[in-house]
């Protein structure tokens, strides 16, 4: 069976050469990068080196970068450390509706710590207003975190003006670019944000690394305690081969942009267009302008989107709902709710995510084997009568 | 896809097996591939011990430790694997049920529920949305298919037999069920399971009501409907119809029990009835339980109605061991009558109806028609 995966979103394969540049660092180069001597000072240096690519590419300073485990950890670092560094200005937060479990639970853990959390609305594009977030504002506000882009609908934020808006106010302001970072090409000086969440296998590197960026200044609360790693921002023996594989990753990334960005814009609006032609009463959740090259969210009314996933599945096809999740739920998607999109098409919602694997070839096929699998389901679906309602 | 010796393909039939996790579902599943199907395994999240804040006992059911068992189990096998939650429909259909039923002073099965409306109602849903012609279990019993239609028969190993709840299943899904568990013995299932390296294949057999921990099915009653009549106390009578004590609430009683309402007398005395309107239950001897007729509810019919015999094997509780009676069909209703007085006929539980080792129908435990005792 031809299998295809369109669930970049999730996660991505390693790319070849981010293999390559990571496999002496598990075996002749293993050093510890705290250890004095030599192979010490050799992993050591490919720490920095890689440090400072990632700096060179992001557009910020290598002193800026923190690594850590992944996109969660850095969110969680982000989030709870701001907020605890400056609980002596203030106790409050502002969020979005639409963020990442990593940080929506860290704000729910900020809340019964006794902190103050206001989610910004988004309207139904999934954007947030800058003029809801200069209205959220509050004197003792200390911390905005507003994703870059959502994982579920690819739909990107203006957080330039957002950053704007809470500078003014003298907010700090982290941003999870766990979805945009590799996707549309970004400089952290541009974006001009305080803290800045990135992992490393959204974008074809491996999983367990990530970084935090950290603007020079930014007071913030250590949670990894023990050795003085990371300038003492977060202790562990650093995973060299991953940062190398990060590093990698960004450059290939950097790279690559312009091509893969053409190519996966062609593939999905491509897709999204045989789509409409062969499957009647379908809706595109969230921006298609403003919108990460690589994802669509697409409704298909009558039909839930667990049993399409499983559907396509069973013959080869990977795709999802929204945030991986293994252990089984099925609750609306809390991105399209906030949305406004109605309990049967959030539902009934799955979502497409392109990479580098994919081809022109896949397009066609895919929407040859969902078409029929679409009317098989809405033939038993008790929710489908013909053309709307 | 496998072919005849004449070259034709051979369609195999999906199927979709339900995987709590334990070993009987996963070798029903490597049963199942062994003998051609296609197979899918599903495992179905029906409650969440955080959400009924209680800490999920060792192995409790669907818990992400048996959930992952399944996919390991699935993995192995070389078989797609789900997670399905299913809770909703749990809550209204099995649990809120089961809460009636105490509330309105009977025992209830709430497994019968479960296999009605989850297993065979909700699962086989999935099923057709997953193009699966059939579904299957870890149940020990089996299903029989041959000319004169379809039937529901004991398990091999009669000391494992869960007919006893299976007989809610529609006829119609009953068509479509496999259970290839029933042929086998428990010894035997778990030396297969050895054999095919599953690390479930020595855990102990679970035994209580999967969403009550270590059997306090009050607490589950009391974190609902904290002020549910059942749990407040109310009067016991003797026999005759005079008070002798106070009890802490009927939903703490059942037919037949000898514990738990504090009066020390010369006999032993059990529950012989309990009545939700004035929130009394009723104490006599051993001689007061045996009663023959009862009225039934909610029949289902695992067979044509004209098929029924003159005289039928009845058991009315999972451990009952049966006894010859006649039934009478009233519509969706049923009068039952047993040759000899039996033990305990309760309220809430089961009277399923046996032809030798095959499983005709059955119903819910009303009323007891006849007054116990003389």
């Amino acid at each position: 069976m031809r299998n295809i995966y369109l669930d970049h979103n999730a996660t991505t394969p390693v790319h070849p050469e981010v293999l390559e540049a990571m496999l002496p660092y598990f075996s002749r180069k293993f050093g510890n990068a705290s250890s004095m001597h030599c192979s010490g000072r050799e992993a050591k240096a490919a720490l920095e080196d890689a440090r400072a690519d990632c700096a060179r590419i992001l557009e910020c300073k290598d002193s800026e970068i923190v690594f850590t485990s992944g996109g969660t950890e850095s969110d969680n670092y982000a989030v709870k450390g701001a907020a605890f560094a400056n609980r002596h200005r203030g106790k409050h937060v502002i969020t979005s509706p639409i963020e990442h479990h990593a940080i929506s639970v860290s704000c729910e853990f900020l809340q019964k710590e006794g902190f103050g959390v206001t989610y910004l609305p988004v309207d139904s594009q999934g954007i947030v207003d800058p003029d809801e977030l200069r209205k959220a504002l509050r004197p003792d506000t200390t911390l905005v975190t507003i994703m870059h882009a959502n994982n579920e609908t690819g739909v990107i934020q203006d957080i330039r003006e957002l950053v704007r808006v809470s500078h003014e106010a003298g907010v700090l302001f982290h941003t999870d670019a766990v979805q945009t970072t590799g996707k549309i090409p970004y400089s952290i000086s541009e974006l001009g944000c305080d803290l800045l969440s990135i992992s490393a296998h959204k974008l074809y590197g491996p999983k367990g690394v990530g970084l935090l960026f950290i603007k020079s200044g930014t007071k913030i609360q250590t949670w990894n305690q023990g050795g003085g790693h990371e300038r003492g921002r977060r202790a562990g023996t650093e995973n060299v081969a991953g940062v190398i594989g990060l590093s990698k990753a960004l450059e290939i990334a950097a790279r690559d942009m312009e091509k893969e960005t053409t190519k996966l814009n062609s593939m999905t609006n491509r897709f999204y267009q045989m789509l409409k032609e062969r499957v009647p009463d379908i809706r595109i959740n969230g921006s298609l302008e403003k919108r990460v090259p690589n994802t669509l969210n697409i409704s298909f009314r009558g039909v839930e989107g667990e049993a399409m996933i499983l559907s396509l599945d069973l013959k080869g096809i990977s795709v999802s709902s929204g945030s991986a999740c293994t252990s089984g739920a099925t609750n609306a998607s809390h991105v399209l709710v906030a949305m406004g999109v109605p309990g049967e098409l959030a539902h009934g919602s799955v979502r497409f995510s392109f990479g580098r694997s994919n081809s022109e070839e896949d397009i066609e096929y895919v929407v040859d084997v969902l078409a029929p699998e679409v009317q098989r389901l809405r033939n038993i679906s008790p929710l489908y009568t013909k053309s709307g309602n | 896809m496998p072919r005849s010796l004449r070259g034709i393909f051979i369609m195999t039939q999906r199927v979709l097996v339900g995987m709590s996790g334990g070993v009987d579902s996963s070798m029903s599943a490597a049963l199942l591939k062994e003998q051609g199907y296609d197979v899918i395994g599903i495992t179905l999240k029906l409650y969440d011990y955080a959400e009924l804040n209680f800490e999920p006992p060792d192995g409790g059911c669907c818990t992400i430790d048996l959930i992952n068992d399944a996919r390991l189990v699935c993995d192995r096998l070389g078989i797609p694997h789900y997670v399905i939650d299913l809770k909703r429909a749990f809550e209204q259909n099995v649990i809120e049920n089961f809460i009636d039923s105490y509330s309105q002073g009977r025992t209830p099965n709430p497994c019968i529920n479960c296999n009605r409306f989850i297993k065979w109602g909700e699962m086989l849903k999935t099923a057709d949305k997953l193009g699966c012609d059939l579904v299957a279990t870890g149940h020990y019993a089996r299903v029989i298919e041959d000319k004169s239609g379809v039937r529901l028969l004991k398990a091999v190993d009669t000391s494992k037999d869960q007919s006893y709840a299976l007989w809610g299943i529609p006829l119609e899904a009953l068509k479509r069920t496999i259970l290839p568990i029933g042929n086998f013995t428990k010894a035997e299932i778990r030396e297969k399971a050895r054999k095919c390296g599953f690390r479930n294949a020595d855990r102990p057999d679970s035994q209580e009501i999967c969403f009550v921990p270590a059997g306090d099915y009050a607490a589950i009653i009391a974190q609902r409907r904290k002020d549910d009549r059942s749990l407040q106390p109310g009067p016991i009578y003797d026999v005759r119809g005079h008070e002798i004590g106070e009890h802490r609430g009927y939903a703490y009683f059942t037919i037949g029990q000898r514990k738990g309402f504090g009066i020390a007398e010369g006999v032993p005395l059990y529950v012989t009835r309990i009545n939700p309107d004035d929130r009394s239950i009723t104490v006599g001897t051993r001689d007061h339980l045996f009663a023959r007729r009862f009225s039934l509810s909610d029949i289902n019919l695992l067979i044509k109605p004209e098929e029924l015999p003159d005289e039928v094997e009845i058991k009315i509780r999972y451990r009952h061991g049966g006894a010859r009676g006649r039934v009478e069909l009233m519509g969706k209703g049923a009068m039952v009558m047993f040759d000899r007085p039996e033990r305990a006929i309760t309220p809430g539980q089961s009277a399923v109806f046996y032809d030798g080792e095959r499983v005709l129908g059955g119903g819910i435990i009303d009323q007891i028609i006849e007054t116990p005792g003389k």
